[in-house]
This record gives C-alpha cells, sequence and structure tokens, in this order.
C-alpha cells in the first residue's frame, strides 16, 4: 500500500501546473450530484425559513417551525406523525433485528444445505417494490378475501382474526410488520456476512474453554456483529424516517384510518403537494423536510460520533 | 477441525425454523402469482388451490392488457434504469478514479463530500427538485426522473468503485504511461475492464431502489405518457381495486420481472452485499 501511495504522492508533486484530467474526470459527476442533490437540499432548508405573505416571498426567520409545532392547524398532525414515526421505527428495530440476526445465525451454521436456497428465498420479498408488497398484504389482509381468517383457522387462532389494517389501534403495527416482512433481508445478509467474518480461531478457542452452543452465540458472536447491528440500526433509522411509499400504497395518502398510519413522509407529501380539498403548501413542505432532515442528520451524527466510535474496541 | 459435531436434531430443528421463514417470505407472492390465473369465483371459494384447468382463467391478464398501458409503463421504467445506471456507472467510474488515482488538493474532502448522499436521502430536497425541474421545463419527462437517479446513485457508486479502483496496480498503469498511454486511455483501457466486477455489484444496488421508487415518478413525472411500471401499477390498481382478477394479474406482471432479474443475478448480489459489510 505504501508504494502505491508514494506513487501517487509523487505524481503530486511534479510541476505541471495544472492537471486537466483530474478536473475532466470529477467534473460529470460533481456537477449532476451537486446541482440536483445538494443545490436543491440547501434550497429546501433555506425555503423553510420564508413564507409567502401577499402574493410575495418573505423571510420569516423560524415562524414557520413556530407554526408547525404550535399553531393548532398544524401541529396535531405533526406531533401525531413524528410519534408514528417513532413507533415505526422501535418496531422495526424489535422485531426486524432479531429475527435477522436469528436467521443469520441459522444460516451461518457450518455445512449447512440448501443454504443458497435458503439465503435467495429470504432475501426475495426486499426486493420487491412498496407497491407490489403493499397492495399484497392488502388483499391478504382483507376480510373479504377470507385468507387470513382461513390460515388462523389452521392453528386454532380464528378468532384473533380481524381487519388489522382497518382499525386505528393495530393499523400501524400491522403497516409496520409488513415493513419488516419486506426489509428482514438485508439486517440478515449483513449480519450473515459478519458472522462468516469471525475468524475461526476464535470459535475454536471458545470450543476448546467449552463455550459452546448458546453461550457461544451470546458471549463470542454477538459482541462480534455488533459493529453490524450498528450499521443497521443507522440504515432502518434513515429508511424509516424517509418512509413513504408502503403507507402510501396501503392506506393512501390521507394514511389512514383516521390518520393512524400517518408518517412524516406521508405529512410531507399532502403538505407539499397537496391532498383532495387542501392545497400544496411549498413553504412549509420545506419545514417538514428541514425537520426530516435534521431528525436523520442528529440520528447519523450520533451513530458516527458515539457508537460507532465505542464499537470500534470490538473490531480486530 | 475440533468442531463439535452437530446432532441430526438439531440440523433438523435449523432446517425447520429456516423453511418455516422461507414459506412466510415467499407464501404471499406464491398465493397473488396462482390466484391470478383462476377465474373469481374460485379466487375468493378456495384462495390456496392451485389453479386447475377447471378454474383456470386469463380475465385478469386481459383487462390488464386493455385497460392498462403496461407495455409503455414497461419501457419507461426500462428506460430510465437503463439510462441511469449506464450515468451512474460512467460518471461515478470516472470520479471514483479521479480520486483513488490522484493527490490533490481537496481530495479527501471531495470525497467526503460525495459521500454525503450515502447516508442523506435525496427525497428531502424534493420541494426545490420540483421547482428546478419546473424552472428547467422537465416536468413530465423521464430526463427529470434520470437526473434525479443519477445523483441518487453517485455517492454509493462513487465510494464501493474507489474502494476496488485502490486495488488495481499501480505498475500496470505506469506502464501504460511508459508507453505513452493518456490519462483518459488508462482510465477507458486498463481499468475500466478490471473493476468490470464491481460495475456489476454497484448496477444492481444501483437498480432496484430505481426500478421500485413510487416517490419521484409520483411527483415529477405522472402523466400518462412518462409513468413507469411501480406508479402504472399503483394508480392501475387504485382504479380497479374491486376487480379482483386485475388486481392480481398486474401484481403477478409487476412480480415477473423482478424474479427474472433477481434470479439471473442474486448470485452476484448476494456476494456484493457480503463482500461490502465485510469492510
Amino acid at each position: 500500500m505504501s508504494t502505491v501511495e508514494q506513487a501517487s504522492a509523487d505524481r503530486g508533486n511534479d510541476k505541471r501546473p495544472w492537471r486537466w484530467h483530474i478536473l475532466v474526470f470529477l467534473t460529470p459527476a460533481l456537477l449532476v450530484y451537486t446541482a440536483v442533490m445538494i443545490l436543491p437540499l440547501i434550497e429546501t432548508l433555506r425555503l423553510s425559513l420564508f413564507n409567502v405573505k401577499d402574493g410575495q416571498s418573505v423571510f420569516v426567520g423560524f415562524d414557520n417551525f413556530a407554526v408547525l409545532f404550535g399553531d393548532p392547524r398544524w401541529a396535531a398532525s405533526f406531533w401525531n406523525a413524528l410519534k408514528n414515526n417513532f413507533i415505526f421505527f422501535i418496531i422495526h428495530m424489535v422485531v426486524q433485528n432479531p429475527i435477522g440476526v436469528a436467521l443469520a445465525a441459522l444460516l451461518s451454521v457450518p455445512k449447512l444445505r440448501f443454504g443458497a436456497f435458503y439465503r435467495t428465498a429470504l432475501f426475495l420479498p426486499t426486493l420487491l417494490s412498496f407497491v407490489i408488497v403493499g397492495f399484497i398484504w392488502k388483499l391478504i389482509l382483507s376480510p373479504i378475501w377470507g385468507v387470513s381468517p382461513f390460515l388462523l383457522d389452521l392453528v386454532g387462532l380464528k378468532s384473533l382474526f380481524s381487519p388489522w389494517l382497518g382499525k386505528p389501534g393495530s393499523a400501524l403495527i400491522a403497516v409496520s410488520l409488513i415493513s419488516v416482512w419486506q426489509y428482514v433481508g438485508i439486517p440478515m445478509m449483513l449480519i450473515y456476512a459478519a458472522m462468516l467474518n469471525i475468524p475461526d480461531e476464535v470459535l475454536e478457542a471458545a470450543e476448546c474453554d467449552g463455550v459452546t452452543g448458546w453461550s457461544q452465540f451470546w458471549k463470542i458472536k454477538l459482541p462480534l456483529i455488533l459493529p453490524s447491528i450498528g450499521i443497521i440500526s443507522i440504515l432502518t433509522f434513515v429508511g424509516n424516517f424517509n418512509a413513504f411509499d408502503l403507507v402510501y400504497t396501503v392506506q393512501g395518502a390521507l394514511a389512514g384510518p383516521d390518520g393512524a398510519t400517518d408518517i412524516l413522509g406521508t405529512l410531507l407529501y399532502r403538505t407539499f403537494f397537496g391532498f383532495q380539498l387542501q392545497i400544496g403548501d411549498k413553504s412549509m413542505g420545506a419545514t417538514i423536510a428541514t425537520v426530516m432532515f435534521l431528525i436523520i442528520l442528529s440520528g447519523v451524527c450520533l451513530y458516527l460520533f458515539a457508537i460507532q466510535r465505542r464499537m470500534r474496541r470490538y473490531q480486530f | 477441525m475440533a468442531k463439535t459435531t452437530a446432532s441430526p436434531v438439531r440440523t433438523g430443528l435449523v432446517h425447520l425454523a429456516l423453511i418455516s421463514y422461507t414459506l412466510i417470505a415467499l407464501f404471499p407472492v406464491f398465493l397473488t402469482v396462482i390466484n391470478s390465473f383462476k377465474d373469481r369465483s374460485s379466487i375468493f371459494r378456495d384462495p390456496l388451490g392451485l389453479p386447475t384447468p377447471s378454474v383456470f382463467s386469463l380475465v385478469g391478464y386481459e383487462t390488464v392488457l386493455k385497460q392498462g398501458d403496461f407495455t409503455l409503463y414497461f419501457q419507461n421504467s426500462f428506460i430510465v434504469t437503463a439510462v441511469s445506471i449506464f450515468f451512474v456507472l460512467l460518471f461515478g467510474a470516472m470520479a471514483a478514479f479521479a480520486l483513488s488515482e490522484y493527490r490533490f488538493r481537496g481530495n479527501t474532502l471531495m470525497g467526503l463530500y460525495l459521500a454525503l448522499g450515502i447516508m442523506i436521502p435525496i427525497r428531502l430536497g424534493t420541494v426545490a427538485i420540483l421547482q428546478g425541474m419546473v424552472a428547467a421545463g422537465l416536468v413530465n419527462t423521464l430526463t427529470a426522473l434520470i437526473l434525479v437517479y443519477t445523483a441518487q446513485g453517485l455517492p454509493l457508486a462513487v465510494f464501493i468503485l474507489t474502494e476496488f479502483m485502490q486495488t488495481v496496480s499501480d505498475d500496470l498503469k505506469n506502464a501504460g504511461r511508459i508507453d505513452g498511454l493518456s490519462e483518459y486511455s488508462i482510465f477507458f483501457r486498463l481499468v475500466l475492464p478490471l473493476i468490470r466486477p464491481a460495475m456489476a455489484t454497484v448496477a444492481v444496488f444501483t437498480m432496484i431502489p430505481i426500478w421500485n421508487d413510487l416517490w419521484f415518478p409520483l411527483i415529477l413525472a405522472p402523466s400518462d405518457g412518462t409513468k413507469t411500471i411501480t406508479l402504472g401499477s399503483q394508480v392501475f390498481i387504485g382504479q380497479f381495486v374491486t376487480n379482483w382478477n386485475a388486481v392480481l394479474a398486474a401484481l403477478t406482471l409487476a412480480i415477473v420481472p423482478v424474479l427474472v432479474l433477481y434470479l439471473i443475478f442474486s448470485r452476484q448480489l448476494i456476494r456484493g452485499i457480503t463482500a461490502g459489510a465485510v469492510k
């Protein structure tokens, strides 16, 4: 590696005044990325500080945020969406990650037959679009079709069935679990990779010391895959606070019943784009997007500065 | 190897657990596909039954092909995905080459700047993106989608490809320089062919979110002529929500291409995920 660095450093030190090719290589990517991603992001943050008064765009400072957090017309739906989004995230963390870890542990059993088949099959839902997944589950959970009551009947639990997606109390949980069903493949794969990466010597040493089976999983493997669980958590966090498609497909833009499944993504869509009688509001849309940005940014920073640094200790 | 030999009971339990979850993962897809080939009454009478000749029916597919413009939606999705992947790979590889090959002022900063987009979703800029697309007259064009998806795919592509470029032998490139190749020929003729496996991985990673995206087609290109398959099936199913045959057929049509591509690329994809996580 040192020779590579030396070689490139040598090239950097030569006295050619301007190396055009570097610019040529970098420009297309920088141009598209900056123009379509970074500038709009900055412009959105800027727009959140402006509002339209008498047809004129004027600077209003943090008034939009004050309206969003405190004004009776906005605050209720905003706090509701934020709360639902946190529940959405927590359900993912407590259901998706343990299932993912369990499946990865099963897949990494030594000399497992049909391993490739299981991996391929278990990862399939992750590739389907939210539209497909949302509608399939909408049909399956629909009381009209009767597939779910029939299946529950097979295990003697028919009395438990109710139209979960239509009830305010259970709709959010049902939607979250559909999302978990779809995305469990990602933690499974990442943790499976981390488990494959544990050196055989470590496991053999553990076995020599009599640490096998369950205690081996808890005492040896789990600490070693913690960094991967950290990565999965932050990916889930970003994905969940940016989610929209599944709720939109299953419950529509109003995120019914009665806003029970409304999350920040659907709120942003309705606010910015308008829905039915509500007219789209650019400034408030930008304000909600800014709040989402700040939530995601703080999550990412927390991960980078606190969690990842602490986890380094476990790495080799 | 002093491995404890797994007892047959334990192996059996492992397989039992994996098979049960495989059933959970595949059952909804299976259910949709089999029911799309049945007539209406048997969809409701016997949802779990296979489409035997007596209940076989293609009425759902007929409705879909008559009412929906699915060929056009497929075409749109295909164009958007293919062109975006092309630009992501080309621009991404060029930027990754510049970042990994040359030492220049601001190199690290540039890498961090490009990596920003891995974690911050492009959706958050939607308000201003729509504004910009309106100003540029690109609303309801596939170009708008291609631009957005190229920007969305670049950060991860640059990140992955930079790692791979660093493994390309320096001697090879220097030999090329001695032979009088320009920096451009070194990139296009020596380096690009060597990082082809990494490019395939990036292509698969880039493709899935683009093909499945609903948000940007809904906001930037919702017109009839520019609907992608994801948006097209969303709208179609919304309209035909009581026509179960049509809904199931549309869902099956949307699943099949993903399924075929997945069966072709699954090895590549899974290897890509597992290799990427190792770093």
